[in-house]
């Protein structure tokens, strides 16, 4: 029986289809049985990021309306065997995501794999609200930054309250992961820190993924950064994540700033 | 821009922090209501503005929220009563502020 995860934070640009593709790709590595879904009807990026958008036939719309059936719409990967992509339709209209379609398409995949990662799209409309409905646990993707940790807030508000967990009077499992972290701002204090984001969303925090050209190579190649560069900082980062969402206890370090002699003697005329 | 600015951290995230402590108390609601500490903070804020004028640009409000106990700190420029008409200077601090109240009253 699967656990149904939904990777999702209300601002855009943050790192939710980056984080899907490589926690995905991390819990497969680790043997893990993994669909990842596309929820972002009508803007699905997590085909091209996964290197799969030239095999997309069918998609969830299509499941959902009954225009095929959820084995032809999969796309299991050509990299890692127990790693599946179920797409976003390209050209529908958001409004043909359906509850009770959801709904029956997360029920057959609860059957048939160990962890099913919904993709959230930005925002708190249709799309967000049904990838999170039928959620066991939920990763909020936050920056460093205020205006993605107010949406976060705003994200935990609606998972505490719109969620079916939330609304049968159970608790949805929430973690919170922080991207594209960069340790030299922390430290002259241009970026909150780990500790504030903590202290102010008071939810406990799953990893720390820091600022890294391998995430912007890796989604270049349509490749997830655990596997385009396994032994790169966010894809250690990210590995360490997946191994505390199968309840692993693995300690969390807080990426230190490396002080680099040019740098110091330059950086500041660069800067 | 109060003198103690220049002995703040130089970076910009303890501002951040606070702008966000701050503004997310106001947006949550626990049951439909907003949550204590912003209760407090608005009725203390009327309170004060029933006596005095209160120009709430002037208001400095920092809250931080522990686990067993949260702190509500309160920073408000009330007008120097005696001479508002000539040079409206300001107090600093609320405990100074009402010192000048009270004097300025009796």
């Amino acid at each position: 029986m699967a656990k149904v995860l939904v990777v999702t934070s209300g601002k855009g640009g943050v790192g939710k289809t980056t984080s899907t593709a490589a926690l995905g790709a991390a819990l497969a590595q680790a043997g893990q049985k993994v669909a990842v879904v596309d929820f972002d009807v009508g803007l699905r990026n997590l085909d091209l990021v996964l290197g799969a958008e030239r095999r997309v036939v069918f998609d969830l719309i299509n499941v959902i309306q009954g225009g095929a059936k959820l084995s032809q719409a999969l796309i299991r990967d050509k990299r890692l065997e127990t790693l599946w992509l179920l797409p976003a339709s390209q050209t529908r209209d958001k409004d043909a995501l359906t509850e009770v379609g959801v709904a029956t398409v997360i029920k057959e995949m609860r059957s048939k794999f160990d962890w099913v990662i919904c993709d959230s799209p930005a925002g708190i409309e249709r799309g967000a609200t049904l990838a999170m409905r039928f959620a066991d646990a939920a990763v909020i993707v936050t920056n460093p930054e205020v205006s993605s940790v107010r949406d976060s807030d705003r994200i935990i508000g609606l998972l505490d309250s719109k969620t079916e967990k939330a609304e049968n009077g159970e608790r949805i499992e929430k973690h919170m992961l922080i991207t594209r972290y960069d340790a030299q701002r922390a430290k002259r204090g241009e970026m909150l820190n780990i500790e504030d984001v903590l202290d102010i969303l008071t939810t406990p925090l799953l990893g720390i993924i820091p600022e890294s050209q391998e995430v912007l190579r890796a989604s270049n190649v349509g490749s997830p950064v655990t596997l385009c560069n396994a032994t790169s900082a966010p894809a250690r980062a990210y590995r360490d994540a997946a191994r505390r969402l199968r309840g692993e206890t693995v300690p969390i370090t807080i990426p230190v700033a490396q002080q680099r002699l040019f740098g110091r003697l330059f950086g500041q005329r660069a800067a | 821009m109060s003198i103690f600015n220049l002995f703040r951290r130089s970076g910009s995230a303890p501002l951040a922090r606070e702008r966000l402590q701050i503004l997310l108390s106001h947006e949550r609601t626990v049951g439909g209501r907003p949550d204590l500490l912003t209760i407090l903070r608005e009725e203390i804020l009327t309170t004060i503005a029933k006596q005095v004028p209160v120009d709430r640009e002037n208001v400095r409000v920092r809250m931080d929220r522990g686990a067993t106990v949260s702190t509500l700190e309160i920073d408000i420029d009330i007008p120097h009563l005696a001479s508002t008409l000539l040079a409206p200077s300001t107090v600093p601090l609320l405990s100074a502020g009402l010192g000048q109240q009270l004097r300025a009253s009796h």
